[in-house]
């Protein structure tokens, strides 16, 4: 689950990570407010989405505004807000369809002497947190990792003790900190790295952050997700989940246990298993046709969990044909069958429907089908279903 | 021979008493498998289908003499389960549960490192030796017994694998579903030495993913330590990028992870790695007759 910039912003402060001080606006009013609040020579108005690139991105309605702008005044604050919020923000990571703004985040702006790199991710070879820090502040770390690795640092740490002391002054004294800054520094990532393990998050990143003329280190960027699967240990963080920043099928798809994402083809998907799903994909697109979503019911999926998977696909637009491939392990064949039969009965199928089964209870689940009188074409295997089910469209 | 299960193999199941738990271990003693006990905390000393329910893994061990577990507690309780089952000595925990925490399995793994326990998963099929036993949720038809090595980070697609391997004739050794977690206990690394080691291992067969690194790796390490003939598989061809696909680790970021750089590792390795997922047993007839 990713959270907003702002959102981040107050637990990093609850956690004494230290963050400029900001204030949230959701109208223009609230945003000249805010300036006035902070009474400061020079404010940030940062667009709350939670896709990355907002600095460089630009506003579907106004072309050269910025998602994130600079203001000195309070009328530059108004002018700003205005074109900003309700307006359409398109980043290198929203997709050309972009993201409405509904929150502004207005920010005391920082004297500062040096942008790094802060992150923190679960390194799969380590099997354990480690810790990245850079020098090169405000670039996309992915770009710095291709283009000069050397000026990554990575280290390590214990998820029972956190980044220690001299872990921290090791990075620091690497990167040619000096005197105060690299007791500021040490406290800065040690407590990173605890607010990481504390908080289950799968990523935490802070690009940038700032060194200030004054030699202290502040989060000017905070972005974290946390991990889906220790959510249970964490109910305060529900309340800090944007459900207007998710896609609404997949929402759906998630409220239902289903892993479920939208793509651009026709041919929906409905697949037991996250590997035969996505090779499923790759077969339908190897036979010429196109996958409008990759969907995996999971491995105990009931029947109405099943009926919803179908309601989702369905309810796409663009789905012409629809692929039901089951390999049967813990899914049983015949809960596929009976909720296939029960869609048909609520949803009604309007496209061409083809099926594959094989598994667990499959002569079960194939005598239902044969019984059921319902037009479905089945396939024998893999090349067969996707063949089969790419010709419905050209026929 | 095979890897991992053979006929000394003794299971229990950890969380027999839930509905996944005991549907599979009344599966699995279909097909064979000494699945010989169960273990849910507060229901010790009943008994569900015939099998006696321990409180602990202790327990079950001393009264069965069980040297596998095979584990269906729910996601926030299965890092302990399989540190439990380490404690009491089990040698190879197979861990079948999705969604089990990260940092969960961080501390698993450090808590393993002292322990002579081998674990599988988790959010895995489990492990067959067909024809000895099988221990977890495949279906138990569609593996035949022969030289394949198998291994594979998804479980329905070591289904769909093992399924064309029978269509051409060709039956495994072990077949062995790592999972697709981020952290897991067996990588393909290890299976790789094992099937290398095992003599009626002829071939194998490794199915991989987008996502993280561990296919390249896989791939140097079969450029450098395997003789047998390897075929190959990469799901995720076609999926985009910064979304992620079911599994926890089957997302690529960054550019890093793609199918087309698995792919090209391994082929720089000697696999021969199937066209499509319909490809896949063909793949390791190609393979052997390759290395013939």
């Amino acid at each position: 689950m990713k959270i907003h910039e702002y959102q981040a912003k107050q637990l990093f402060r609850e956690a004494g990570i230290p963050v400029p001080e900001g204030i949230i606006a959701k109208t223009v009013e609230e945003a000249v407010a805010a300036f006035e609040k902070l009474d400061r020579p020079l404010v940030v108005v940062k667009s709350q989405i939670h896709a990355g690139g907002r600095g460089k991105g630009r506003f579907k309605e106004h072309p050269d505004q910025a998602g994130v702008v600079l203001a000195r005044s309070a009328e530059e604050v108004r002018d700003n807000a205005a074109r900003m919020l309700g307006s359409t923000l398109v980043t290198i990571q929203t997709g050309p369809e972009g993201k409405q703004v509904s929150t502004l985040f207005i920010e005391q702006g920082l004297d500062i002497a040096q942008e790094l790199y802060l992150g923190c991710v679960v390194d799969r070879e380590v099997g354990g947190p480690v810790l990245i820090l850079s020098t090169e502040g405000g670039m996309e770390i992915e770009v710095v990792a291709h283009e000069s690795p050397e000026k990554i640092l990575s280290e390590p740490f214990s998820i029972h003790t956190g980044l220690l002391g001299f872990q921290a002054r090791k990075l620091a004294f690497k990167l040619g900190m000096e005197g105060k800054t690299v007791r500021h520094a040490e406290k800065f990532l040690c407590q990173l790295s605890r607010f990481f393990i504390d908080n289950d998050c799968s990523m935490a990143e802070i690009n940038p952050l700032v060194i200030t003329g004054d030699g202290e280190l502040v989060a000017l960027d905070a972005k974290i997700s946390f991990d889906d699967n220790a959510l249970f240990r964490h109910k305060p963080f529900d309340e800090l989940r944007d459900l207007s920043e998710e896609d609404p099928a997949e929402v759906d798809a998630g409220n239902a246990d289903l892993s479920y994402v939208k793509l651009d083809g026709n041919i929906g998907c409905l697949v037991n298993g996250a590997g035969l799903a996505m090779s499923t994909m790759d077969l339908i697109k190897h036979h010429g046709g196109e996958p409008a979503n990759f969907l995996d019911v999971g491995g105990g999926a009931n029947v109405d969990q099943v009926s919803e998977a179908f309601r989702i696909i369905l309810a796409d637009d663009h789905v012409k044909a629809v692929l039901v491939n089951i390999f049967g392990g813990i899914m049983k064949c015949d809960t596929i069958v009976t909720a296939l039969l029960e869609a048909y009965e609520k949803v009604g199928f309007t496209v061409p429907l083809v099926v594959r089964l094989e598994g667990t209870n499959v002569e079960i689940a194939r005598k239902m089908l044969a019984e059921s009188g319902r037009d479905i074409i089945s396939a024998t295997d893999l090349t067969d279903a996707a063949q089969k089910v790419v010709a419905t469209l050209s026929s | 021979m095979s890897i991992l299960v053979t006929e000394k193999t003794r299971v229990i199941c950890q969380g027999i008493t839930g509905k996944s738990g005991l549907f599979h271990s009344q599966q699995c003693r279909e097909y064979g498998t000494p699945l010989l006990g169960g273990v849910t905390p507060g229901k010790g000393g009943t008994e569900v289908d015939g099998f006696p329910v321990f409180n602990t893994v202790e327990e079950a061990v001393e009264k069965t003499g069980a040297n596998t577990s095979l584990i269906f507690v729910p996601p926030p309780f299965c890092g302990e389960a399989i540190m439990e089952a380490a404690d009491a000595g089990i040698e190879l925990i197979i861990a079948i549960t999705e969604g089990v925490p990260v940092f969960d399995m961080v501390r698993v793994m450090e808590y393993l490192k002292d322990k002579n326990s081998r674990l599988i998963g988790p959010n895995c099929p489990g492990v067959i030796t067909p024809g000895i036993a099988k221990i977890g949720i495949m279906p138990g038809y569609i593996h035949t017994p022969g030289s394949v090595g198998l291994i594979s980070k998804s479980g329905t697609l070591t289904y769909e694998a093992a399924w064309q391997l029978g269509n051409v004739g060709l039956g495994q050794t072990t077949a062995v579903g790592i999972g697709g977690d981020p952290i897991i206990g067996t990588t393909f690394i290890d299976l790789l030495e094992l099937f290398e080691n095992d003599p009626a291992t002829e071939s194998i067969m490794l199915i991989g993913e987008i996502g993280g690194t561990a296919e390249i790796e896989a791939a140097e390490y079969i450029r450098d330590h395997v003789t047998k003939p390897v075929a190959g598989f990469i799901a995720g061809k076609t999926a985009p990028p910064g979304k992620r696909m079911g599994h926890a680790g089957a997302i690529i970021s960054g550019g890093s992870g793609t199918a087309d750089e698995k792919i090209a590792a391994l082929e720089a390795a000697g696999v021969i790695v199937a066209e499509s997922p319909a490809d896949m047993g063909a793949a390791v007839k190609r393979a052997i007759e390759a290395a013939a």
